[in-house]
């Protein structure tokens, strides 16, 4: 009786959640609900992506009025995966917060931090699971207003500036949607993403459908930090409070990151997006730009938080070359490295939320002597560092070699060589690290610190053990990451 | 499909373009959130106008009436003026955070005090 209304769940029950925490009024109630909420979304994303994978799709009217008049809730094999990505790092981040959030916030805050962090759970998983267009940009919207509330809560006063200009970029990425969203509407009369796109195929007058494509493409391309549309994330990610840099960035970018997918394959559809228009060469062409270029910077950042920041930049860069290739081995890679990259940037974003907790700062040479001073956190950042880098083995090798399965498929040598050498830009700022946590000695003042509280160490050893586990054990994310692609080139529903 | 005839795109687009224009020529952090304003006003227009035929009345079946406007743009953008407002509140309340803690809401002075503080550092 309660499983057919797992779609609905899904959204719900985060969403119910945050109204109670500002009622109730207490920190220590509003960390154990988010911490059972995102439990019980995880439990719920696992068990509808099991049914996916057992029965295919499943379809759930909101309301009961029928899909394509009502808003219809639809899972299948690819958002079902999104969803256990979205729900996994925030049951993680979950627990996570308690320790953090109190070191960095003042007390009368943590019941607001946690409203926060439900809400914007809600809205990530809404935009995941709706199949509604429209429904799309209100989950949107929701995630993206709790989500510039989280950095403005930042404790450096920067976080406040970083959090206006991603409201503006972010507000504008959004209304770019909505605009493209109302073309869609005018041209066909409908807002269910499967019926646009069977309607789609019969509209004669294809001018404001490309007009479409292209709002959706920049709006979306905002909100996902396609380059060169990612300057709001180093300071966001930098600022942030640090359960929320590393949520947000195992988590949010990867959910704009589906929906480009899901409308480049299963709305507009491969025929119009790669074969009529060149979007297969300027996806790859940007991509390339930002795994060279945010690498290059990355390197020289003075903060490590801004390091790794830019380095999602161009982590991200790997995705959305996964989906310029648009061939099976190439989607594969980029959907796996959605849920590598945000299991191994997650690691790393939290084991750093340590390092900022005991040294006070994430700066470079504050980190100095790093090993002695917490030598779990450093290896733990050690072995993130080696999943971000590709390095067989971890996480981030099985993406990778996907893509340049991908690239070779199309033939396409030279960007087989750019993958690598953009690995190679990836050791070397992650070696800046190591030089500085291992081969230095730690000044006076901080070798009497401790390592970071169980509580918080526990859980970011947990994402790194997940780096190395699916490194080895490639079966779970993989066959998602199959089916997935296979949904999204029309050989599997 | 005379200029006249086109005239609800052509308002839209000037909205568009001049609230777009304001949010990126403004130094001064509130006229950028009411450029914003704009720009999401423009949207509403482009949903609305077409929802309407001339002549069309309320979609009430009824003998006597055989042509109806869509109410259906309306209800989506009274959802997106919501979001709309709660945007701007936002981005007002993070505005006056920003004046207590920079004492300004100009944008270049803003990233003076940060680029100068940078370097004390």
């Amino acid at each position: 009786m309660t499983t057919e209304h797992l779609p609905a769940l899904q959204v719900v029950v985060p969403l119910l959640a945050a109204p109670l925490m500002v009622l109730v009024r207490r920190g220590t109630f509003a960390w154990l609900l988010a911490m059972l909420v995102s439990w019980a979304t995880l439990a719920i994303a696992l068990a509808l992506a099991f049914q996916v994978r057992a029965d295919g799709p499943i379809s759930y009217a909101i309301g009961n009025w029928p899909p394509p008049w009502g808003i219809e809730y639809r899972v299948d094999g690819l958002n079902s995966f999104v969803l256990v990505l979205v729900a996994l790092v925030a049951s993680v981040v979950a627990p996570y917060a308690r320790a953090s959030v109190a070191a960095e916030l003042p007390r009368d805050q943590h019941y607001l931090f946690f409203t926060m962090f439900s809400l914007c759970l809600a809205g990530l998983l809404g935009i995941t699971i709706t199949g509604d267009a429209f429904n799309l940009f209100v989950f949107l919207e929701i995630s993206s207003l709790s989500t510039y509330v989280l950095i403005a809560l930042g404790s450096n006063r920067r976080a406040l500036l970083a959090a206006y200009q991603y409201l503006v970029l972010g507000t504008i990425g959004a209304t770019f949607y909505i605009i493209g969203v109302g073309l869609l509407y005018l041209m066909t009369g409908t807002l269910n993403l499967a019926d646009l796109a069977l309607r789609l195929r019969d509209v004669d007058e294809i001018r404001p459908v490309l007009a479409a494509l292209a709002f959706i493409t920049a709006g979306i391309g905002l909100k996902l930090a396609l380059f060169p549309l990612h300057l709001w994330l180093p300071n966001a990610y930098a600022y942030a409070p640090s359960a929320i840099t590393s949520f947000l960035a195992a988590s949010a970018t990867k959910v704009s990151v589906y929906v480009l997918l899901r409308y480049y394959f299963l709305v507009f559809g491969v025929p119009l997006v790669f074969v009529r228009l060149p979007m297969a060469e300027v996806l790859i062409g940007l991509s390339v730009l930002a795994l060279v270029s945010a690498s290059l910077v990355a390197v020289f950042q003075r903060d490590l938080k801004r390091m790794f920041a830019y380095s999602s930049v161009a982590q991200i860069g790997y995705i959305t070359l996964g989906m310029g290739l648009a061939n099976q081995a190439g989607l594969t890679g980029a959907v796996v490295h959605m849920f590598n990259h945000g299991i191994t940037k997650g690691a790393m974003f939290l084991l750093l939320g340590g390092v900022s907790l005991r040294i006070g700062s994430t700066r470079l040479e504050r980190v100095a002597g790093l090993a002695r001073i917490m030598p779990l956190t450093s290896f733990g950042m050690v072995l993130a560092g080696l999943s971000l880098i590709g390095i067989p083995g971890t996480a981030g090798f099985i993406s990778k070699w996907y893509l340049v399965l991908g690239a070779i498929e199309r033939g396409y040598w030279g960007l087989v060589a750019l993958i690598v050498a953009s690995s190679l830009i990836a050791v070397a700022y992650v070696w800046r690290f190591v030089e500085m946590a291992y081969f230095r000695e730690p000044e006076p003042s901080a070798a009497k610190l401790d390592e970071a509280p169980a509580s918080m160490l526990v859980p970011a050893w947990l994402m790194v053990a997940a780096c190395i586990y699916f490194g080895l054990d490639t079966s779970f994310p993989l066959d998602g990451a199959r089916l997935a692609a296979q949904v999204l080139l029309g050989a599997a529903r | 499909m005379s200029f006249t005839g086109h005239y609800t795109y052509w308002v839209t687009i000037f909205l568009m373009i001049a609230g777009l224009y304001i949010v990126i020529a403004r130094g001064n952090l509130v006229k950028k959130l009411i450029g914003l304003g704009i720009f999401q006003t423009s949207v509403y227009i482009l949903y609305i106008a077409p929802g309407k035929l001339i002549g069309g009345t309320a979609p009430i079946l009824a003998a006597s009436f055989h042509t109806y406007s869509n109410p259906l743009p309306h209800v989506l953008i009274l959802t997106a003026i919501v979001v709309g407002v709660a945007t701007l509140a936002l981005g007002l309340a993070i505005v006056v955070r920003i004046r207590e803690a920079y004492d300004s809401i100009e944008e270049d002075e803003i990233l003076e005090i940060d680029r100068s503080e940078g370097e004390a550092q």
